[in-house]
């Protein structure tokens, strides 16, 4: 049974090949262990016999590749998902931010968009949003489709309302959205300075010149290569002295371009782009 | 028993799991030559006062486990709180958001599954204490890849359902009660 575990792994490589060579898509350099549960989770979610038999597929049918880069893309996240680390960005990082005349935010990997809804109401309750464009990215289309809806699942509101106040919210998050049947749909002047757009991080490249970077939970999916090369984007993405907010558990310590940074509150993953030439 | 000598050690537990864990790492030598690996579901956000809380009873330092970190002999290590823990095909540890598997991330069929295609029959695997049946599937995928499964005695556990479900559905190399355990992983490892 060991060799169930190999051909397996033969499988996913061959799965990795064919998504590249006819979609265009590497997974070469993802994390092996999880890329091969979320492929082994699509050939349940597709109805496939075998990795194999979804590889042949996905080969031939394009209306299929959608649903494979949504189940390959960033898992969901919550609203205010570790309410300190919202906060540390509240009263660490905005007050630095308040002194540029415009404040560009990237979010990479935003998912279905609650951390970038998240990020705009903590703009807000500081008087910032009026000078701030969040750029949102994400690979998959899908997910970038429903971020600009802003529309999540009523009974998520428990939790996400939770996180709010623990992250010193300071009104009710119910100010933010209305609530319809089984939703939630927050509100369009939330979206006003946000733009989504498509953007693969394995190889696509700088994206703006940003003040702030968050970019949590994306790169445990990385190898190390990929974690590296996506640091040295980053840098070359921010502003001197630009902040990156990564994911509570993220190790940079296999990364040689981790010396670009500075941490700011390691607890919540904050680093400063170093200031000196590089 | 084993084909090769032990590499790891992965454990798996939820209700019942911080008593049935200070019996267990008590038990386990000083010189333990392999890292133990802990999946737990306490419910706790931070999982930092629990990684104390075992290392006061414990004789072998505890460690919240990190990602992209390659395990050390004579070292228990807890998954994170929230996150999926994995073993990669390299030995190192990985970490995942991915949706909750039987309710629970971490889950302890994530960690066994991947430790297995790793480790293979250099692994063993315990199930203590838990009231669901997360740990029964990467159980089943221990065995199959050669490696040894053993399962607290249910008439012994807190709460029975996990060790049960286990024996049922994968069965085990040793079923024994909580105290045995820890003398047993000893003699597998100096064997």
């Amino acid at each position: 049974m060991r060799g169930r575990a190999d051909i397996e792994d033969i499988e996913v490589e061959l799965f990795v090949r064919a998504m590249q060579l006819r979609h265009g898509y590497d997974f070469g350099d993802y994390a092996p262990a999880s890329l091969k549960r979320r492929v082994l989770g699509l050939v349940h979610s597709t109805g496939s016999a075998h990795i194999g038999d979804l590889t042949a597929r996905v080969l031939r049918d394009d209306r299929l590749v959608p649903d494979v880069v949504a189940g390959l893309s960033v898992p969901v996240s919550e609203m205010f998902r570790d309410p300190s680390v919202f906060r540390a960005l509240r009263d660490e990082v905005l007050p630095m931010l308040a002194s540029y005349p415009v404040i560009n935010i990237w979010q990479a990997g935003c998912a279905y968009g609650q951390e970038v809804y998240s990020l705009a109401i903590l703009l807000e309750e500081a008087g910032l949003y009026e000078r701030a464009q969040i750029y949102a990215t994400d690979f998959s289309d899908a997910a970038l489709a429903r971020a600009q809806e802003g529309i999540f699942p009523a009974r998520d509101a428990r939790t996400y309302s939770e996180n709010y106040l623990a992250a010193g919210g300071r009104r009710s998050l119910a100010d933010y959205y209305h609530a319809r049947y089984d939703f939630m749909k927050f509100d369009e002047r939330l979206k006003a300075r946000m733009t989504f757009a498509n953007h693969n991080l394995v190889c696509d490249g700088v994206f703006c010149e940003a003040h702030l970077i968050l970019c949590r939970n994306v790169l445990i999916y990385f190898n190390d290569a990929l974690q590296d090369r996506v640091l040295r984007l980053f840098r070359d993405s921010l502003v001197r002295g630009g902040f990156l907010c990564l994911g509570s558990r993220e190790n940079l310590e296999m990364a040689a371009s981790a010396r670009d940074y500075v941490p700011v509150n390691r607890r919540a993953r904050i680093y400063r782009r170093a200031v000196r030439d590089l | 028993m084993s084909a090769r000598p032990v590499q790891a050690i992965v454990v798996g537990t939820s209700a019942g799991g911080l008593r049935a864990l200070h019996v267990l790492l008590r038990g386990l030598d000083r010189a333990l030559p392999v890292p133990t690996v802990i999946v737990s579901h306490t419910g706790s956000s931070d999982m930092g006062i629990f990684c104390e809380l075992l290392a006061h009873y414990s004789r072998l330092p505890v460690e919240e486990a990190r990602e992209r970190v390659r395990p050390r002999p004579g070292v228990v290590y807890v998954a994170p709180s929230g996150y999926h823990l994995l073993v990669e095909r390299s030995g190192r540890f990985a970490l995942s958001i991915d949706a909750k598997v039987g309710f629970s991330r971490p889950s302890i069929d994530v960690l066994f599954e991947s430790a297995a295609e790793t480790w293979g029959s250099g692994l063993v695997a315990v199930i203590l204490t838990g009231a669901n049946h997360d740990g029964a599937a990467g159980l089943c995928r221990v065995r199959a890849c050669g490696g040894v499964a053993i399962v607290q005695d249910p008439a012994t556990a807190e709460a029975a359902a996990m060790p049960e479900g286990a024996l049922a559905l994968a069965g085990a190399d040793h079923c024994l009660p909580l105290e045995a355990i820890a003398p047993l992983l000893n003699r597998m490892c100096h064997a």
